[in-house]
């Protein structure tokens, strides 16, 4: 498990508006590699493009590249639901499903994706996935309670099991932890930390320490101006990026003089 | 500099007139509905028996006490049932193009407004059309069948609407959740869309059902009237609970008047029954129950 990711000359667009432009990079496997930049220069648009999420908003499409260990996601003949399938997600906002229990949400890419699956095999993979989102001693005891019913911090851990349970190659989190608690967020950070000997993680975050402390290579996203679309201005090894940036405005940023 | 401020005699006048104006207002809302339901239950209760559910009119002469509406409660619940059976899955499915494919395009408003067109057709018309086309036109004999037709007309746009409303509710979020596990869009659709819509769908649809329970107009020229038991939707002249009220108040003597009170009151315990179970059903699969 786990594969590498190469990007190459990727345009992202919202109808005619180009949102970001001639991104290239590569994003290695069994790491945590964050982006970083100001709101609205489209690290989660192109976090997107990276499980072809991007396409289902109406009018969104993407041109370049995307090789998954050398298969380009974006090729003609490729399923898109079955990149999805490979590539998982983690929302900014955590967003269990209400009408099923937490057994149910765990289980519930593998039901909807595989149809008939045993029981026992399920309840193996339920556990499994509890366990490595580190969620299983807090409801090990209610599993046919709702998802709902839980904390933040636990419906966002629920969701990494949800995400974890059809065993991805890669997995995205889209600001994982910008609506939890700085305990909850410490839970997450521990998991990813734990996560990335099994896959590749990628990472939006907002909060600079967070880049700092989980990740091994970041990523700086900006755009010019409003309106323009967003760039990669410069991505390295994180802890190069935090001491010692080649690009004035990756040291502006970081040293909070914008953004 | 601002300071705090106690509230002047004014406001406090004007809070007491608004307080008392909308108390009025609820109060002059209300008033209708406890009336009707007092003139209801006070007129229909003496004839309210165990015959008058069992029994038909057959062979009961108008000036005769006893009699029944069996033979109307049968036909509103098997018209109201074959209504819904038609108008259910044909409205579902427009909500759900509508909500998940439509994307605003042309096809999708103009399906919109003439689901708003529909809303507001009146129910004779609706009767008048399945009685030129299904009965004058094809040539079929009055039946349940042909009343369903007519009432499903005009619970369609009811249950579109309200389920167009109930999935737009359904937030997205759960949408890219399902897509972002590999699950294909209309397994999403058929597993997470719906389920958390359900109870609201449900609701929907019983108002639709009460409203044509109701129905006089459209029943008048497709159903027709009988006196005897039909069970039969498909063939002959049945009956309807609307009917029978209607048959029953015009005529002049009081047994009549009684038989058309208690038709009222069995027709207004008949949807509040059906809000009944579709509530218990909605409870039965809410996801708050925590089962």
């Amino acid at each position: 498990m786990s594969k590498q990711i190469q990007v190459s000359g990727l345009d992202a667009y919202y109808g005619s508006h180009k949102a970001i432009e001639d991104v290239s990079m590569t994003i290695e496997p069994r790491s945590i590699t964050a982006f970083i930049g100001p709101s609205g220069c489209g690290k989660s648009t192109f976090l997107r493009t990276l499980n072809r999420m991007h396409e289902v908003i109406p009018g969104a499409r993407v041109e370049g590249k995307v090789l998954l260990d050398g298969e380009d996601l974006y090729a003609p003949t490729i399923e898109p639901v079955s990149v999805r399938r490979m590539i998982g997600m983690v929302f900014q906002r955590p967003n269990p499903f209400p009408t099923m229990s937490i057994y149910e949400n765990v289980a519930a890419g593998l039901r909807l994706n595989r149809g008939r699956i045993s029981r026992s095999e399920l309840d193996g993979i339920v556990e499994e996935s509890l366990k490595g989102a580190n969620l299983w001693n807090e409801v090990k005891d209610r599993l046919n309670k709702p998802g709902a019913g839980l904390s933040g911090g636990q419906q966002q851990r629920l969701c990494i099991a949800r995400a974890i349970a059809v065993q991805p190659e890669v997995l995205l989190m889209d600001e994982p932890c910008s609506a939890l608690d700085p305990i909850s967020t410490l839970a997450i950070e521990d998991l990813m930390a734990k996560l990335k000997d099994k896959y590749t993680i990628v990472i939006v975050t907002h909060n600079m320490q967070q880049a700092a402390r989980v990740s091994d290579r970041t990523a700086f996203f900006n755009l010019a101006a409003q309106g323009q679309p967003g760039k990669v201005i410069e991505m390295d090894e994180t802890s190069r990026m935090f001491t010692n940036p080649t690009q004035k405005a990756t040291e502006d940023y970081i040293t909070g003089r914008f953004g | 500099m601002t300071t705090i401020q106690h509230i002047s005699t004014g406001r406090r006048i004007k809070d007491r007139v608004v307080q008392g104006l909308v108390y009025l207002a609820f109060a002059l809302a209300v008033v209708p509905l406890i009336s009707v339901l007092w003139l209801v239950i006070s007129n229909g209760l003496e004839r309210f028996d165990l015959e008058f559910l069992t029994h038909s009119m057959n062979g009961i002469g108008a000036r005769d006490a006893h009699g029944g509406a069996y033979h109307a409660i049968i036909g509103t619940l098997e018209q109201v049932l074959l209504a819904s059976l038609i108008s259910v899955p044909i409205g579902l499915l427009t909500a759900i193009y509508l909500v998940e494919y439509g994307n605003g395009g042309r096809l999708s408003r103009s399906i919109s407004f003439f689901v708003d067109v529909m809303t507001g057709v009146p129910s004779v018309v609706a009767g008048l059309f399945v009685f030129a086309f299904w009965i004058l036109f094809l040539g079929f004999q009055f039946s349940g069948w042909a009343g369903a037709l007519a009432l499903s007309i005009l619970m369609m746009p009811t249950v579109v609407r309200s389920a167009e409303e109930m999935l737009r509710l359904v937030p997205g979020d759960l949408r890219e959740a399902s897509y972002a596990l590999g699950v294909p869009k209309w397994r999403t659709i058929v597993k997470v869309v719906l389920p958390t819509a359900f109870t609201g769908i449900v609701t929907g649809v019983m108002l639709a059902v009460a409203r044509v329970a109701g129905e006089t107009a459209p029943l008048l020229m497709t159903v027709f009237f009988t006196n005897s038991i039909n069970n039969d939707p498909f063939n002959g002249p049945q009956m309807g609970l609307p009917l029978f009220v209607f048959d029953q108040a015009a005529r002049p003597n009081d047994t009549a008047i009684d038989r058309a009170w208690t038709g009222a009151l069995t027709l207004i315990l008949i949807v509040m029954l059906l809000n009944l179970v579709a509530r218990l059903i909605a409870w039965w699969r809410s996801p708050a129950r925590g089962r």
